[in-house]
């Protein structure tokens, strides 16, 4: 492989895993928090739809970078008034948030079927994002900065301010951080709508960087892998950027073993195909099963992940 | 769990599908109606896309006399049985199930009803109330391999596979033996992505065939999303299914259009007149089920040229891309010289022909 061809390599990796690295730092954000939502690909079909409908209303992607996130939000705290307020299941209002956000974008969808939007590519000079060598650190859309800037903030927040303590009190022990003061109930609203938010410019990635079109369903379960990561990264923001990165390489091998790219190699062309399709829920399990024999003390996990809050208990 | 909460999804939708139809059924008695299971959505641009406009042809041409209802993004596994039977249920006289993957289970519900006729898409299992119809894609693909054997700098294609099933390989070796025409040297670089419609996973596996030396893509797969990427890499490729050239104005030479509205409407009218019987139809570019798009500008004129004689012999009946000497990836002899395949040998073609590149 030249390096020609490397850096080519490494564009299309970071194209894939950007997505599922947005989605996944937003859920990771909401589970900390103590909730599981796994509506993912649901708001990540929103986000999909309102960045593309955004974008083609107002012709700036800019904008519609910022309507994928308020939709995505605005479908999350749906969600949240539901397992907030109402104390429904998280699973169940998680996969109806899921459906729900599938048919919502079909039917947005109708209307801008066939339309197209101009690439939100990079924004740096051609000199910088045509040249080949340069562009491996220049090519990419912004999105793609501001996905590695939010894992540093993120990073930061959760580490060390007194707001990301609070919330990580809340999804370990809701009652105790009830008992001081904070409120519970608000502090997840708040994580349940940047997790949306963050879902919904994932799904308006595949809208308006990959392919600058609508098309219904479009995200293709990627909402459900960006789930597989927060775990495989046991809920630090640090190793989701690794995880997110390593599970596209997986993404990538597997096209590139299936076009003949290894066949050189004596092994590897006899895996079966849906081998490396299956590769990155494999590595799922196999971390959750290293992590649970390094720490016997249970995993990273949040205590409360998945337990509605009920104060009068 | 997406597996899970996708099926779950589809038999939700198949029973939304079923309920508005409910009312109609008093005044539909004498109506035909004609039922369709779609593989994805109506919207994707592509595979499904190109049937309903094939539905929709036929609604119009035979207007008053019958009505059609649809179900679409059914999987090609057991959840299809339901989703088939339901129509049938619902007083459909007339089914077209439109993928490969519903063949079995389209066997299997018109065992259960054996005054319905069904007619399955791409497949080859018949019975006395099930046809199969299929279109002699490959035939475009000639005219695509032609054009890519002219106009490919490094000699070096790309296709983007679905499922390795024999539609596709047909395709797959159609391609390369017509660009092998132009430039004897020609290779295919093939990559199958388990899937008819992924849009992402379009992109990247395009992206992996331009990495791997392609400069010119095909693509068997249901949404525009390959040439998109093409578009973003400034190279070239085609449309499938239908004329995609809005997503893709530079990169989109031309495409293989489906056009099914003829034969929906020659199978309903046989249905109104009495006459259906099971059968075996594959038609090509002379009935006017394949057809190709105009080609952009891009495309030069002596290429056009070229292309145009390829067309011109299948509408005369005067070529046949499958017809010998043609060799196997490892040299073999599968083909003999001014031997042509027929189409029952076609319809079961799981061998790829030289200069084929693929790990599957």
């Amino acid at each position: 492989m030249s390096i020609e061809v490397l850096i080519l390599t490494i564009i299309t990796i970071v194209g894939i895993s950007t997505p599922i690295l947005l989605a996944g730092l937003g859920e990771l954000v909401v589970e900390k928090a103590g909730v599981l939502n796994l509506g993912v690909e649901g708001m990540m079909l929103i986000g999909a739809i309102a960045g593309f409908a955004t974008t083609v209303i107002t012709g700036s992607p800019w904008l519609g970078m910022i309507g994928a996130a308020a939709a995505g939000a605005l479908a999350a705290l749906l969600f949240g008034f539901l397992v907030l307020a109402l104390n429904s299941n998280q699973v169940a209002t998680g996969l109806a948030l899921t459906i729900f956000g599938t048919g919502l974008s079909s039917l947005i969808g109708l209307s801008f079927q066939g339309r197209i939007v101009a690439p939100f590519g990079s924004i740096f000079p051609p000199a910088l994002s045509r040249d080949p060598f340069l562009k491996v650190l220049f090519g990419y859309s912004p999105i793609v900065y501001f996905a590695l800037i939010m894992v540093v903030l993120v990073t930061w927040f959760l580490k060390s301010t007194r707001g990301g303590l609070i919330l990580r009190a809340v999804g370990e022990n809701d009652l105790s951080a009830h008992s001081i003061g904070y409120s519970v109930v608000g502090v997840r609203y708040a994580a349940i709508a940047f997790g949306g938010a963050m879902a919904g410019i994932g799904g308006a990635y595949f809208s308006l960087v990959i392919t600058p079109m609508w098309a219904e369903r479009m995200t293709a379960g990627r909402g459900w892998i960006a789930l597989a990561l927060v775990v495989f990264a046991s809920w630090r923001a640090p190793r989701l950027l690794v995880g997110a990165y390593f599970f596209g390489l997986l993404m990538w091998l597997e096209l590139y073993a299936k076009g003949g790219g290894l066949n050189g190699l004596p092994i590897i062309p006899a895996i079966p195909s849906q081998f490396w399709a299956a590769m990155p829920y494999l590595m799922t399990v196999v971390v959750l099963a290293l992590i649970s024999v390094r720490d016997r003390a249970g995993s990273n996990a949040p205590a409360c992940l998945g337990k509605p809050f009920l104060t009068s208990n | 769990m997406a597996i899970l909460t996708r099926r779950n999804f589809i038999q939700a939708a198949g029973a939304a599908a079923a309920l508005p139809m409910l009312g109609s059924r008093a005044f539909a008695q004498d109506k035909l109606k004609v039922g369709f299971v779609f593989l994805g959505p109506i919207g994707d641009y592509g595979w499904t896309w190109a049937h309903n406009k094939g539905r929709e042809a036929m609604q119009t041409a035979l207007g008053d006399k019958i009505e059609s209802v649809y179900v679409e993004n059914v999987a090609e596994d057991a959840s299809a049985i339901p989703v088939i039977r339901d129509l049938a249920n619902q007083g459909c006289k007339l089914i077209f199930t439109t993928s490969y993957g519903y063949m079995d289970q389209t066997i299997q519900v018109a065992g259960e009803f054996p005054d319905v006729k069904f007619e399955h898409c791409t497949g080859f299992k018949l019975a006395d109330n099930v046809s199969v119809y299929n279109s002699r894609f490959h035939e475009g693909r000639a005219v695509l391999g032609t054009i890519s054997g002219m106009m490919s700098k490094s000699g070096t294609l790309g296709y983007l596979g679905s499922y390795k099933v024999p539609e596709v390989v047909l395709g797959v070796n159609s391609f390369p033996l017509a660009a092998q025409k132009k430039n004897p040297a020609a290779t295919l670089k093939v990559v199958f992505i388990d899937s008819w419609f992924d849009p992402p996973k379009e992109a990247a596996a395009t992206e992996t065939l331009l990495n791997l030396g392609a400069d010119i893509v095909t693509t068997h797969t249901d949404s525009p999303a390959p040439l998109q990427s093409l578009e973003q890499r400034g190279l070239h490729g085609f449309g499938q299914g239908a004329d995609m050239s809005s997503f893709a104005p530079n990169a989109h030479l031309t495409a293989i259009e489906d056009i099914w509205g003829p034969h929906y409407t020659r199978r309903a009218q046989a249905v109104l007149d009495g006459t259906w019987k099971s059968s075996n139809i594959w038609e090509g570019m002379v009935d006017g089920t394949v057809v190709i798009s105009p080609y952009s500008a891009a495309v030069p004129a002596d290429v056009v040229a070229e292309a145009d004689k390829i067309k011109a012999g299948y509408m005369d009946g005067s070529f046949d891309i499958f017809t010998g000497p043609i060799y196997d990836t490892e040299g073999k002899l599968k083909v003999e010289d001014g031997k042509t395949l027929t189409l029952d040998e076609l319809a079961v073609m799981d061998w790829f022909v030289k200069g084929v590149e693929t790990a599957a």
